[in-house]
Order: structure tokens, then sequence, then C-alpha cells
């Protein structure tokens, strides 16, 4: 008994002409051309490389939104600081329905926003006996005595002025000693080097700083300016007008278009990359889905890529029914 | 040792397997069927000859170290020419992987041929990204922190971590490349073991059209 024939399965027996081909000449003609192709666009455009920002940088440019932000990472308002999984206990992460994978996963880069960014750093400066007491008296205090100064601090108007952050609270305890003590560390640097050789002389690990510079507002200005947000089909693209990673263009547009940027937005990482995950398993397993098989049969593109093979085809069957006279 | 012992081992089972599978006309053929004149056969070629130039590059740039291409004009040259390679290479893939979708190129038990064409995109995809984030400089800034909320909420972030710089480069320059090569490699041994794949029959009423 034969099987039927399933044209989106099975291929047809070829019993046509066959050319000589030679692979290797193919191949090496191939590297050339794409040799000279690449050497051509790395001459006419090259490669964008705008160099890696600082704190110091940040703390010099917008003193105030860095006091700001360090403000927030000290009473855990910033975005590091109730992130939750793989980075500290304080929310569950996002979820798709009931998974909540990243909390699955648990907390494998602990990061405590208050004293990795702001209290740890502060102690490493030397011959400062006021901020030393003030260190002292904040790790004494309750947690309801350091929710009071926050707020105090929080109450009262933020300057900069001649190098230094003021700020016209009172009852503040030591936290504006701490802020602005802190800025004034990451304008000379010291914060650069005190997060980034925090776990030891040689590292190339950039997880806090990083962390740090992007909870901050001043960040985020530089990328929307170079067209990198997220509402700017965010990082598939490149400084300039490089083309980036366009080939990321269908990850990237479900955050431009609902529910993703409306009603999930909450959860639109997660949900972004399931679709993503159901898109690519479909891709993947296209030659056994009915259907969406036969749409290379049905939009019969193939006559065009095979165009050649059809009219020799053509010609040949009209030859054997009409052959030529003797 | 008998005959039959020789014949049951795994290194003479698998030499026999690879000539009789993939025998010398195979790997290397030199003829093709007529059909195989399209110009969408140039971009599989063109894939594996960008791919080469992007390997060939990488390495002048793992030689030199990750600063270098910041602080030398020549570096940075070596670097636009990884760049520019890495464009050519995905234009030409994904022109291959739609011309095959086209083709339909799963039929004739080529299913495993597709598939791994489409993990080797995915590879390649992970690998691209891991240079965007090793690059050392503000777009790799950018693209980390942008990137790990949706790497972290698949639960991946914890111990794939796009912030940490020299995790990153690893994946890129050792463990990604590693893998693409290798998919690659079964993805080209597949195409030679099952050929390159037919059109489709005409219909009764193409032909008429046809002629």
């Amino acid at each position: 008994m034969t099987r039927r024939f399933r044209p989106d399965v099975d291929a047809p027996i070829y019993k046509g002409r066959y050319y000589p081909y030679d692979i290797l000449k193919e191949g090496t003609i191939a590297l050339v051309v794409v040799s000279l192709l690449v050497v051509v666009c790395a001459t006419l455009f090259g490669s964008p490389d705008e160099p890696a920002v600082t704190l110091k940088q940040w703390s010099t440019a917008q003193p105030l939104d860095f006091a700001s932000t360090a403000l927030a990472e000290l009473d855990g308002s910033s975005g590091v600081a109730g992130y939750g999984p793989p980075y500290n206990h304080n929310a569950d992460g996002q979820q798709i329905g009931p998974l909540t994978l990243a909390k699955w996963m648990g907390v494998h880069i602990p990061v405590n926003a208050a004293e990795d960014f702001v209290l740890l750093p502060l102690t490493t400066l030397p011959d400062e006996p006021t901020l030393s007491a003030g260190l002292q008296e904040w790790a004494a205090a309750s947690d309801a005595q350091r929710t009071t100064w926050l707020n105090a601090y929080a109450k009262g108007t933020m300057t900069f002025s001649a190098g230094v952050i003021y700020d016209t609270a009172t009852g503040d305890g030591p936290v504006g000693l701490f802020i602005t003590d802190l800025t004034s560390m990451a304008r000379t640097g010291a914060l650069d080097a005190d997060l980034i050789a925090g776990r030891g002389y040689y590292t190339t690990d950039y997880t806090k700083p990083l962390l740090f510079l992007a909870d901050g507002q001043w960040f985020g200005q530089l990328a929307t300016a170079q067209h990198l947000g997220g509402e700017q089909w965010g990082m598939m693209n490149e400084e300039g007008n490089y083309p980036g990673q366009a080939w990321l263009w269908l990850y990237t547009m479900w955050y431009q278009v609902p529910p993703y940027n409306s009603s999930w937005s909450a959860n639109a990482d997660a949900m972004v990359w399931a679709t993503m995950m159901v898109l690519t398993a479909i891709l993947a397993l296209l030659p056994f889905i009915p259907g969406l098989r036969s749409v290379p049969r049905w939009t019969r593109v193939y006559r065009l890529i095979w165009r050649e093979h059809y009219r020799d085809e053509a010609q040949r069957n009209a030859a054997v029914k009409d052959p030529p006279s003797a | 040792m008998s005959a039959s012992e020789i014949d049951r081992q795994w290194t003479t089972r698998l030499r026999k397997g690879l000539a009789h599978h993939l025998p010398a006309e195979k790997l290397l053929p030199d003829t093709q069927p007529s059909y195989v004149s399209s110009w969408i056969y140039v971009f599989g070629v063109a894939t594996l000859a960008s791919m080469i130039v992007v390997i060939g590059t990488g390495c002048i740039l793992a030689i030199m170290g990750p600063q270098w291409w910041h602080q030398s004009s020549v570096g940075h040259y070596v670097n636009s020419l990884h760049l520019w390679s890495v464009e050519v290479f995905f234009f030409s893939m994904v022109v291959h992987l739609w011309g095959k979708f086209f083709m339909a190129a799963w039929r004739g038990k080529r299913q495993l041929v597709w598939i791994t064409g489409v993990v080797t995109f995915l590879a390649s995809v992970t690998t691209a990204f891991t240079g965007y984030v090793s690059q050392t400089n503000f777009d790799s800034q950018w693209i980390s922190t942008q990137a790990k909320d949706g790497i972290n909420a698949t639960g991946a972030g914890a111990f794939f971590n796009v912030l940490n710089t020299g995790q990153m480069l690893m994946w890129h320059i050792l463990l990604l490349p590693l893998a693409a090569v290798v998919l690659t490699v079964l993805h080209v041994l597949l195409v030679r073991y099952r050929g390159v794949v037919p059109p489709f029959e005409l219909t009764a009423t193409d032909e008429v059209h046809a002629s």
C-alpha cells in the first residue's frame, strides 16, 4: 500500500538535469565578495563608540538628580530597592499569569540598595569623624527612627551650590550628611572606584554601578537623546544612524503596542518573552503544523524563486507534446 | 578479535555510517540539480562566508583584548569590520530563512534541516546580543540595563547576568560562537545528506499557465 503524496511534507523525486557545480569555487567567490562588502561598509561608515559614562560624570552634570536617586536608594523607593529577584526579596518580580519565574529562581545576585549604594561606600571615606558618627547613629537607630529622618529630609528643598548639596530639612538626623557626602564622593570619582572594585582589585562585574546609574533620570535622558529609549524601539537601535540589532525588531515591537504597553505593562517583559517563546516554537516546528506549513504553496512565491526551472519544464513538456517534425 | 566484534565497535559503526550516509560525492558535490540556479541560493553561501569574516575579525579583537578598539584607530577599524560583517551575516541569514520558508524546504524528510537552521538563528541572535553588551561603552551600558528586565523576568537573570561584562564576554567569544558553529556544521551536513529540496511539482493548472 502506497502512502498519499502530501505536497507540504513530501518532496517529489527529481529526475531532471544536473549541471556542473564547483562548490569550493562558489564558496571562495562568496567569501571574497562578502569581505569586500564588509571592507567598503567599514571604511565608509565605521562603527559607533560613545564612551561609557560614570557616576562621576552623572553627579557632576546633574548633582540634584544624583542626590535624589541616592536618597531613593537609601529610603527603599528606587527601582532596584524594590526590584525583587534576582537582586532582593522586596518584590516577587514579573509574572506570566500564575507563573512567577523570577521568584522561583530566587535571589542570586544580592543587592541591598541602601547598604551597597550609600552606606558601605560612605564607610570607605577616610578621616571623616562627623560622617563616622552619623553612620554609627544610623546603625544604632530603629527602623521607625530612620523612616522619620528620611521623611523629614524629603520634606526639605534640595539645592546644589559651590559643589555641595544642601537641604532645608530639619530633624533629618544623619541623612542630609549622607546625601551631601555621597554626592561629593561621587563627584571625585571615588564612588565609581568603590562600586566597581568593591569585590576586589580585579573585576569584570559592573552590576552595582550600572544598577545605580539606571535608577537615575540622567542616564535615560542621554539614551533618549541618542534615540535609544524604550518608546523609541529601545535596545535594537544603536547610537547615531547605525543599524544596530535590527533582527530584534519583532521582540522590540511588542513593547510599543497594547496590551503590552497598557494593561500588561506591569509584566510587559515577561509577557513579551512568553510571546516570543511561543512564536519561536511555532517557527521551529513549522514543518509539523498543518495549515502554516502550506503557506509557501498557497502564496506561490516559489514560482518566482524557481522560475527558470518551471520555464524549462514547461518548454520540455511542450516539446514532448508537440515534437518537431522530422 | 573476530570480525563481528570489530563490526560492533563504536568506531567501526561510525565510520561505516558516515561512509554510507555522507560519501565524498555528497559532501563535496561537483554537480547540482538544474533548479539550484536561483539567486536565493546565494544567501546561504553568503551567510557562511560572512560568518567566517565575523569569526576572523572577532579573533583579532580577542587577541588584542576588549579595550584595544577604544584606544587604537586600527582596533576601531577592526571593530567596524566585525560590526558590518555581523550586519551582512544577519541580512543574509534572514533572507536565506525566508527563502527556505517560501520553498517549504522542510519537505522530503528535511524537517531537521529546518529546525537546526532556526536554532542556529537563535544562537546567532544571542551571540550578537552578548557582543553588544560586551562593548564596554555607552551602548553596552544602556543595552544591558534595558535588557536585564526581560531576562530577569524569565528567571534566567539569576544565572545569565547581562550587567556582568566578564560573564557576557565569555559567552560572546567562547560558548555561543561554539554553539553557533557546531549547529551550522550540523545544518550543512544535513543539507548535504538530504540534498537541496526539489521544487513543488506543477499542477495541471500551473502547466496551462506556464505554457
